[in-house]
Formats: structure tokens, C-alpha cells, sequence
């Protein structure tokens, strides 16, 4: 957990986090896990009653994995804001990949004792690039 | 159409203890190895009290409960007919495994798009700890498509 945050300038590369296929054990872990035990993430039988042809993933899924990139850039108490907007559903075989870069440096923000802050766009695609999460954190410097 | 006059409606508060057996769990089904999230002597040599909460982790808690989605019932949302649009966390402290965090709702917002065919729902969640201080907020739009 390194990176000098104070001297990354806008639209330089930070490191991505590449993750291995979705299959259905990433799938059945996570509802365990997560506590999100909705059955169409899980249950073949249900998602095809419900209109899908497959289960598909959890969007809180490719969001912790947003998180796991982020903690590769700062230690978790370094994190002031996080935010996702579900753009497209992540399925079964996605393989995605997870990134972002420094849009914005925020000095003395009154509402947060006066800490230098970034502001980070985010994102995940999977290997076709097709958008399954756009969001943004925020970091303490 | 959801009625607008849910908008400041609150409900019950809910006390969920962050326990370390969860904790790593949810590092294994995410892939999580940073031995900080798994490891307590790795958590406390970096100044973490315990093994601190993944930044989604939160979420995880607020619905650690008998029915997570009874709120979707009591505001009138038809489950299969329901999307989560965006969540969002705003952190003011690092919680750690063996923390009680308590989890107050309340219904923020209610608005439609596209001449009814999209209703909007937002709730936000306020999370204190044990000794009463606030650790963060929690935000989810819930979209219902109902056409």
C-alpha cells in the first residue's frame, strides 16, 4: 500500500486489478458472504422462471471487488468516500477488470478538518469493455 | 408509483457485531489476500485495532438480518421487478472486526423517471459504533421498472 497519492497527476495510470472469470463458485460464495441470498444470483431454476436465461452476478460482486483495488492503492482507513452507479449486469464467464484514475486534487476541505483529499474515477469493464460499474472515491492524502 | 410522502420515513435501528470468522470469508469469496483483511497480528502491526472492514463490507452488515428486504415490502417495491441503481459510502472512521455497529434507515428521497415507467427510491443509512460515534453513511437507489 503505497502509492504517493500527492504526486500522481491527473490521467496518469494507476495500477488495475484483472480479475479471473465469474463462474458459479464466485457466485455461491459471495451470496454466502455477502448475505445478498437472492436466488437468482444462485439458483439456475429461479433465474429462468424470473425471465434469464442464466444466474448472473451480485452487483455488490464487481463493487467489493472495486474496493479490493482500492485498498491495493491505500490502506482502508485512507478512504473517505466510495460510490457505484450498476451500469450493465455481470455475467457468468466476465472477465473483469478494475480501474481508475486521479480526476481532482481537494485541498482543505472545510467538512473534513482540513485533509487533502483526491477524487478518483472508477471503474469496471470486462474483457469485451462493455461498463459494469462507474464510480468515484475519495482519498485522504 | 411509490408514494412520496414515504420520504422521511424511518425505521428501526439494527445492531450487528462485526465478527472476524465473516470477515474472512468475505475476503476469500471476493479474493481478497491482503493479509491485513484475514490475518489479525497483520491487521494490528499496520495500527488496525482488528482486522478492519473491506470498504463494501458495510453493506454486507446492514443486511445481516432475519429479512433484508422487508423494507422493499413495506414501501410498496415488487421484488422481481426491482434493480439496485447505486449504493455509496461515506466513511468517518475505520471499524474493525469486534465492533457493534448499529444501522439507522430512512427513506431520503422518491422520484420517477420516464413518465412513471422508472420509480426511484433512496435510502440512507446512518452507522454508529458502540461508543455512539458515527462511522459512516450508507446510500442505496433502488429502481423498480414497471413497464
Amino acid at each position: 500500500m503505497g502509492i504517493d497519492f500527492a504526486s500522481v497527476k491527473a490521467d496518469q495510470p494507476l495500477p488495475e486489478l484483472k480479475l479471473p472469470p465469474i463462474n458459479r463458485t464466485t457466485l455461491a460464495l459471495f451470496a454466502g458472504a455477502s448475505g445478498d441470498h437472492n436466488p437468482i444470483h444462485i439458483d439456475i431454476d429461479f433465474a429462468r422462471k424470473a425471465g434469464m436465461d442464466d444466474v448472473f452476478a451480485q452487483g455488490m460482486l464487481p463493487m467489493a471487488y472495486l474496493g479490493r483495488l482500492l485498498t491495493t492503492w491505500v490502506s482502508p482507513q485512507r478512504l473517505r468516500g466510495f460510490s457505484a452507479r450498476f451500469a450493465g449486469i455481470t455475467h457468468l464467464g466476465d472477465e473483469l477488470t478494475c480501474s481508475g484514475r486521479i480526476v481532482e486534487q481537494i485541498d482543505h476541505d472545510g467538512e473534513r478538518n482540513g485533509e487533502r483529499l483526491g477524487k478518483f474515477e472508477i471503474q469496471v469493464v470486462n474483457q469485451s469493455g462493455e461498463v459494469k460499474i462507474t464510480g468515484e472515491a475519495l482519498i485522504a492524502f | 408509483m411509490i408514494d412520496k410522502a414515504l420520504i422521511g420515513k424511518t425505521f428501526p435501528p439494527y445492531a450487528v457485531a462485526a465478527e472476524k470468522g465473516r470477515l474472512r470469508f468475505f475476503a476469500k469469496a471476493i479474493g481478497e489476500t491482503d493479509p491485513i483483511f484475514v490475518d489479525e497480528v497483520a491487521a494490528r502491526a499496520a495500527g488496525y485495532r482488528s482486522l478492519p472492514l473491506p470498504p463494501t463490507f458495510l453493506f454486507t452488515m446492514e443486511i445481516d438480518r432475519p429479512d433484508p428486504l422487508a423494507w422493499f415490502y413495506e414501501v410498496g417495491l415488487d421484488l422481481p421487478k426491482v434493480l439496485h441503481g447505486e449504493q455509496s459510502f461515506t466513511y468517518y472512521m475505520q471499524a474493525c472486526a469486534g465492533d457493534v455497529l448499529t444501522f439507522a434507515s430512512r427513506i431520503v428521497d422518491v422520484y420517477d423517471k420516464k413518465n412513471g415507467a422508472l420509480d426511484f427510491i433512496v435510502k440512507e443509512t446512518r452507522v454508529t459504533d458502540q461508543t455512539g460515534s458515527h462511522v459512516a453513511d450508507l446510500r442505496s437507489v433502488i429502481v423498480q421498472r414497471n413497464r
